[in-house]
């Protein structure tokens, strides 16, 4: 099966005389080259410009709030079950009275933690997510020093109340396979 | 121009006497390179910047990078050196004394009348004339000396081959 | 005689001025020609367009941890990038860089010494370059340091030979050994210059100075897949800088040898039917020869980042059964045809 057009047969036979003589193949090698001398260069010249990351870029997570400030997740563990590195780890718990407010269900996660380094950005938790609560975002995870700073918990993942992150560009993949 | 030359000849014999005395074969060799400058400039100071030329890329630029390369490929040093027999030694302190003796010979054989050779006279060392007098004078011996540089080619190149020819 | 030393001396400073400058910004020429060919923008930070990268670069080199081996040759270690550098810079003595001054009635040369031997004068001093490579790479007490030596002086050897007998044919033609003598014999229309003569001749001479510059197809002795970093794997700080240095001088001293010996020179083919004044002409030649140094340099540059390094066989195979040989033919050839026309 052929797979591009660009392919080049391999032969073994002899050099002809000009071949043996090197000296038109270096011609012709220059002339490839100055050829990409004046060619559009694709250098982004990077803090100056900066590239677009594209529409379905997956980096670090992030755990939503409703729209009153009460987080969404309600550790029903889908997206631990989806995760197929198992990156995912959590800790349900029952809303007390007065924590309405801060959990929008009647159970929550205690502890939610995303092993960093076992993550592979593959947005399956997303996808099994039945509450909106977990989304793939365009910021990258920083480098760390040491292992264990690279197990992002809460504190690291829930969304500050009053620093929404903005994910409806990226809206419910739900067209995905 | 006699300071020139004083400087030079010192320093040639200086730095003849380190290529013996040096411990190491790859500053032996060095030495011998700076003798072999001092000897050009010695040519240099006659006028015949032509032999000068020759001499350091025939003997410093081809020949001691030749020895030079024997030396570093073999790695000699002091550690490897092999201790040498009696007999060796007695050899070397004969062969040493009659090398002696045929230069003392040689030295008081020889007269030390100079005829005077206009130092300043630009033809004197100039391509032209060592041409004419190696094409007209010596052309039997300079043709022999060819020849024999054929002989170590070609012997060069039979050892080199071993059985393939 | 007074204002004739004067002049040598301003000559001597402004030559090295100027090879040192031509050097250093080959540097940046070569990064930037590299980035230009692989599509990319190269050093574009330092200063605009990136000009000051050279300064930069020097900065670097001279802030470096100056580092000796333990197993090193100190001596040796410390002379061997003095050697390279410091032979690398004679070669320019001889290199008419234009015609002559006629100031106050007095005619000063555009060429440091106008040696009789001048052609022999080039190959003594580039016979001489090797050893700064080969004790480099000895006294490092490194394994590929001292492959590296080894290679480059069996290829600097190996070259000479080839390169040598190209300039003989030159000399045959000219009569003469003086740099000065073969570019004045060039002057006039453009086919008197040597590459309408010695076509083939060039081809030597040039394939040649590639190795004799360590150049890439021939970079053999440095040759970062096989031998680390070649004879200088164990250099830091200036002393590597010299090295890198030493080579980019090299190459400004072959391309103007190249352009003095083959492309006329300071000659501007038909200049003399123009009747301008002896010193404008004399600017106006220099300029030109610059000019043709800066389009070797170029292609110096434009063959590294285009052709691939040969293998070591090869290199030996090309410079003995092939160049040789044809530099003799070529040497063969010129003496039959200059005894014909006799």
């Amino acid at each position: 099966m052929r797979l591009t057009n660009r392919y080049k047969v391999v032969s073994d036979k002899k050099m002809t005389f000009a071949e043996k003589l090197y000296l038109p193949a270096i011609a012709t090698g220059l002339g490839i080259t100055i050829r990409h001398f004046f060619k559009q260069k694709v250098t982004i010249s990077y803090p100056e410009v900066k590239r677009e990351y594209a529409p379905v870029f997956r980096g670090r997570h992030v755990l939503k709030r409703d729209e009153n400030g009460a987080e969404r997740c309600t550790a029903c563990g889908l997206c631990a079950l989806a995760c197929p590195a198992e990156a995912i780890t959590m800790l349900a718990a029952e809303r007390k009275r007065g924590e309405e407010q801060l959990y929008r269900e009647e159970k929550y996660a205690e502890k939610y933690e995303i092993n960093m380094l076992r993550c592979i950005f593959c947005g399956l938790c997303e996808e099994a997510c039945p509450k909106e609560a977990i989304f793939l975002t365009d910021t990258h995870v920083t480098a760390e020093f040491h292992r264990d700073d690279f197990i992002y918990g809460k504190k690291q993942l829930v969304e500050p109340v009053d620093n929404r992150i903005d994910v409806s560009k990226r809206g419910k993949p739900s067209g995905r396979l | 121009m006699e300071i020139a030359f004083y400087v030079l000849a010192v320093s040639a014999i200086l730095s003849a006497l380190a290529v013996v005395f040096a411990k190491s074969p790859v500053y032996s060799v060095l030495w011998l390179i700076l003798t072999f400058f001092t000897i050009a400039g010695q040519y240099v100071l006659l006028n015949a910047q032509f032999l000068a030329a020759v001499h350091v890329i025939v003997y410093a630029g081809a020949i001691m990078v030749l020895f030079l390369f024997v030396i570093m490929l073999l790695n000699l040093n002091i550690a490897t050196e092999p201790v040498k027999p009696v007999y060796m030694r007695a050899y070397e302190i004969v062969g040493g004394c009659v090398l002696c003796l045929t230069m003392v010979a040689a030295i008081h054989t020889s007269s030390f009348e100079f005829t005077p050779v206009n130092a300043y006279d630009n033809s004197i060392g100039t391509i032209e004339k060592l041409g004419v007098t190696l094409y007209n004078n010596y052309i039997f011996i300079f043709e022999v000396s060819s020849l024999l540089f054929l002989a170590a080619m070609i012997g060069a190149v039979i050892l080199a081959k071993k059985g393939d020819i | 005689m007074l204002p004739y030393i004067v002049f040598k001396l301003i000559l001597v400073l402004v030559i090295l001025g100027l090879t040192l400058l031509i050097a250093t910004y080959s540097t940046y020429a070569e990064r930037k020609i590299a980035a230009f060919m692989q599509d990319r923008l190269g050093p574009d930070r330092a200063g605009k367009f990136g000009l000051l990268q050279p300064i930069a670069d020097a900065v670097k080199f001279f802030t470096k941890e100056d580092f000796i081996p333990a197993g090193a040759d100190r001596v040796l270690f410390t002379l061997a990038p003095a050697i390279a550098m410091s032979t690398a810079l004679m070669a320019s003595v001889v290199i008419p860089f234009g015609n002559s001054l006629i100031l106050n009635g007095m005619e000063f040369p555009l060429q440091v010494a106008n040696l009789n031997i001048g052609v022999l004068y080039i190959s003594g001093v580039v016979s001489i370059g090797v050893y700064g490579i080969m004790l480099g790479g000895w006294a490092s007490n490194n394994k590929y340091s001292l492959l590296g030596s080894i290679r480059a002086a069996s290829q600097m050897i190996s070259y000479e030979i080839g390169m040598g007998i190209a300039m003989v044919a030159i000399i045959m033609m000219s009569g003469s050994m003086s740099l000065h003598d073969i570019v004045q014999q060039q002057a006039g229309p453009i086919w008197k210059w040597n590459i309408f003569v010695q076509p083939l001749g060039f081809i030597i001479f040039c394939t040649c100075a590639f190795a004799e510059c360590n150049r890439t197809p021939f970079d053999l002795p440095e040759c970062e897949q096989e031998l680390v970093g070649g004879y200088h794997t164990e250099y830091s700080s200036m002393k590597l800088g010299l090295f890198l240095f030493a080579e980019y001088v090299n190459m400004f001293v072959s391309s103007a040898l190249m352009s003095a010996m083959y492309f006329g020179g300071y000659n501007i083919p038909w200049i003399e039917h123009l009747n301008l004044p002896h010193n404008v002409e004399t600017a106006l030649g220099s300029a030109f020869f610059f000019i043709k140094i800066f389009f070797f340099i170029a292609f110096f540059m434009f063959i590294r980042w285009t052709i691939p390094r040969f293998r070591y066989d090869q290199l030996m195979h090309l410079g003995w059964r092939i160049l040789m040989p044809l530099a003799i033919v070529n040497m063969l050839l010129t003496g039959i045809i200059l005894l014909l026309i006799q």
